[in-house]
């Protein structure tokens, strides 16, 4: 029996829990849900002992545990199967599953690689996964990688495990191959925490649910005591009318015109226009080929009318267009830079005089301008942007595009990761920019962000646009139909 | 709320312990402080000095140039054997001087920002090309006998201050500039910070980089002239490792390798607490093996203190 009692957590003097309590039985699947930011993530951050909590405790059968370190975690026999994987590629399966406890010949430090081949093979086929344990880890699929991840998991013969989204990264097939495992594992008796955003997964495989919200514990009941509604608006907390306040704009005339192999849309002015779809159905891709970022084969794009040639990120912004790219620390940031650098840098030709000499006080006006004007809560313009949340860094990227005076925004997860609060800012932005008769493209993989907010959603799937849909007609059943293979 | 101790040491405590080696050395030995040997410190300073002003750019953009040394020789082969004594002017031998090394850089920097190649290894590679290029040029044989104006670009003096360190503060100054007042010298932050950040921001990176690999091979170049002038020969085997030596500045002046910060003053800094140290343990008789160890521990002390300082959070 694991307890988690009265557990707290602050950031930087933001509540990320708030007395969390969470009891899970051997050999029981716990699914832990709750809207990004909801203090998932932290709570398990704190079992696994990657963060010590500021008060509450933890308890396994009773027994009292101080964690302080990842290791304290394994020794107690918890393991976390992360969302990103940390394989070593170019080392092999019975390696990466070996890794740091490799079996060794008596009194030497040299590796007994029979012996932990034999190890691991036995391994998989306990777990029935057909993986040859020399393969290494590179040449295989994501899919495969996790489930050799799990198993590696699984090697330690814990007592609790811990999957974040276990399933994001597979194929419907190689799901159910994780949850037979998952379904088994809990058969012999280990306690599975199971984080996912897909309710029918959680539907099929949880015996108990806990909800979490705003990091606080909102419902911890028999996942049989829970429909879909009830749970979403557990989840939620409120209507999504309140989360999503949408003027009505009327969207003018069009603005983009895209045609390309299976991609043939247009966008008006004033008008948000979604775009919904699973993992990989080519929704990041479509934007970034629009943006210059890599080559849009046989495309064709046209603004206002007239055709554009976008071969490269400069040409998108000189036509007009910015990006939010999907990954903010890995495409949008600079981590090392200030409020300010980031801010200006997709704008500083602005704010030069010839030859590229900078007008500081010029720069400076601008950013600070548009820093209040996206609301960003910083110390000034000169605190390391790595100092800020993820929803005002959110805010800052948003400050970057807007001070290049773009008509065309193509905003590619705008509220991941970002905090209830910061995202209904980012929402009144978007509506203040339509307002102002800008055209405003949404890539989410929220659905009901996208049903909030949205006047029209396309669907995408291989690449290709499959669906269209007016906000009259929006209806979530339907989008994630044409969403998935159907 | 970001100005603790730490931070406060982070960024001046370079120039604190410049300072503070000025303060022993001035105690302990009676002819440091004497204007003379001041600029004598400032003139030996000057070629690793121009040499790593270049380096900062390039490591901030998270790179390395190991054929800064090689480049200096190629240059000043080229440059010497283009000022013999009623041959050309010394305005030609500079020119081409500074020209060869901004054409292998740029060479250097194509391959990188281009063909996508590690910094580590064309540079490396581009050191031994170069310097096998300087002894083809030459036959293995220095460069001697040279015309009088070029003489005077390493020996000479302006208002009392010797040439070489003239040069040396003009590069600074302008290396400062470029670096901290142009949107040129924001984007090498930026590429160091997050090239891919910077390209969706519609940055040029790959102009960037070659420019940057270019400008860093010129100053090697301009070093090259400065040296084989004061020594007044042009040989191919000068300058061997001169590229760690501004490497080691560039990074006792807090300059991170991961690239994305660094100023140019820290730079400065550095080279001089390695000039002064130099220096201070000639006047007081230091043998050069022990120097050179000295040396060494100075840029781990360097990093070390770096890293304790930028632990804090």
């Amino acid at each position: 029996m694991l307890r988690l009692t009265r557990i707290s957590k602050s950031f930087a003097g933001v509540r990320a829990l708030d007395q969390v309590t969470l009891e899970a039985r051997a050999g029981e699947v716990h699914a832990l849900m709750g809207e990004n930011g909801a203090g998932k993530s932290t709570l398990m951050k704190i079992l696994s002992g990657l963060i010590v909590p500021d008060e509450g405790a933890i308890s396994i059968d009773g027994e009292e545990l101080m964690m302080t370190d990842p290791r304290d975690a394994q020794r107690r026999g918890i393991a976390m199967i992360h969302q990103e994987l940390s394989p070593v590629p170019d080392r092999t399966v019975a390696e990466n599953i070996f890794l740091g406890k490799e079996p060794c010949y008596p009194g030497t430090g040299f590796v007994n690689r029979g012996a932990e081949r034999r190890a691991a093979r036995a391994l998989l086929e306990r777990l029935h996964i057909d993986i040859d344990v020399r393969t290494r880890m590179r040449d295989l699929s994501l899919a495969r990688q996790q489930l050799v991840e799990i198993a590696k998991a699984v090697s330690y013969d814990p007592r609790i495990i811990i999957m974040d989204e276990p399933t994001s990264a597979l194929a419907v097939r190689e799901a159910e191959h994780l949850f037979a495992l998952i379904r088994e594992l809990a058969t012999r008796g280990a306690i599975i925490i199971y984080i996912s955003h897909k309710m029918d997964e959680v539907f099929r495989l949880a015996d108990t649910i806990t909800v979490l919200r705003d990091g606080r514990t909102i419902d911890s009941r028999p996942a049989r005591d829970f429909t879909a509604d009830t749970l979403i608006t557990a989840m939620v907390g409120r209507e999504l009318a309140a989360r999503y306040p949408k003027e009505e704009i009327l969207p003018g005339r069009v603005s983009l015109e895209v045609s390309g192999t299976g991609v043939h849309f247009v966008a008006r002015e004033g008008e948000i226009l979604g775009f919904a779809g699973l993992m990989g159905a080519g929704r990041t891709e479509l934007v970034e080929s629009l943006f210059g970022l890599r080559p849009f084969d046989g495309g064709e794009i046209r603004i206002d009318g007239a055709r554009v040639l976008i071969r490269k990120p400069v040409d998108a912004i000189g036509a007009g267009m910015a990006l939010l790219t999907e990954d903010r620390k890995l495409q949008g940031l600079n981590l090392k830079g200030t409020v300010k650098t980031n801010t200006s840098l997709a704008s500083l030709a602005g704010y030069c005089y010839a030859g590229g000499w900078l007008r500081p006080r010029m720069e400076d006006q601008a950013v600070d301008h548009m820093l209040q004007y996206t609301r960003v809560k910083t110390t000034g313009r000169h605190q390391p942007v790595s100092g800020l949340s993820g929803g005002n860094q959110q805010k800052v990227l948003l400050a970057r595009w807007l001070l290049t005076g773009p008509r065309i925004l193509l905003l590619d997860e705008p509220t991941r990761g970002v905090d209830v609060g910061a995202k209904a800012e980012i929402y009144a932005l978007i509506g203040e920019l339509v307002r102002q008769r800008k055209t405003v493209i949404v890539l989410s993989s929220e659905l009901p962000e996208l049903l909030g907010i949205c006047d029209r959603i396309l669907v995408m799937r291989g690449g290709r646009i499959t669906a269209s849909f007016d906000r009259a007609d929006f209806s979530q059943e339907a989008i994630l139909s044409a969403a998935m293979n159907e | 709320m970001k100005t603790t101790p730490n931070h406060l040491f982070q960024r001046y405590g370079i120039y604190g312990v410049l300072v503070l080696l000025v303060i022993v050395l001035a105690i302990v030995s009676p002819v440091f402080l004497t204007g003379a040997n001041i600029i004598n410190i400032l003139r030996q300073v000057a070629v690793n000095g121009i040499i790593a002003v270049g380096m900062t750019l390039v490591i901030i953009t998270g790179g390395i140039d190991l054929s800064s040394g090689s480049l200096l020789a190629l240059s000043a082969v080229v440059a010497t054997s283009l000022a013999h004594p009623g041959g050309h002017g010394a305005g030609l031998a500079v020119a081409a001087g500074i020209g060869v090394g901004l054409a292998m850089g740029t060479v250097n920097g194509v391959l990188i920002a281009r063909q996508r190649l590690p910094p580590f290894i064309v540079t490396l590679g581009m050191m031994t090309a170069a310097r096998g290029l300087a002894l083809v040029y030459t036959s293995g044989r220095p460069v001697i006998d040279l015309s009088e104006g070029y003489d005077r670009i390493g020996g000479g003096y302006l208002l009392g201050i010797p040439v070489p360190v003239i040069v040396f503060a003009g590069v600074a100054v302008l290396g400062g500039a470029l670096l901290h007042g142009t949107r040129f010298g924001r984007y090498v932050y930026a590429i160091g910070g997050n090239e891919l950040a910077a390209r969706v921001s519609g940055v040029g990176t790959r102009g960037i980089l070659i420019r940057v690999y270019a400008l860093s091979g010129a100053l090697a170049g301009l070093a090259g002239i400065v040296l084989s002038s004061r020594v007044m020969s042009g040989s191919p085997s000068t300058g061997v490792g001169y590229e760690l030596d501004a490497i080691a500045a560039v990074v006792i002046g807090g300059t991170a390798l991961s690239g994305g910060t660094g100023r140019i003053a820290g730079t400065i800094a550095g080279a001089l607490i390695i000039g002064v140290m130099n220096n201070g343990l000639d006047l007081l008789n230091v043998s050069s093996y022990w120097q050179q160890v000295a040396k060494g521990v100075i840029i781990i002390l360097a990093l070390l203190l770096d890293k304790t300082s930028s632990r804090e959070k």
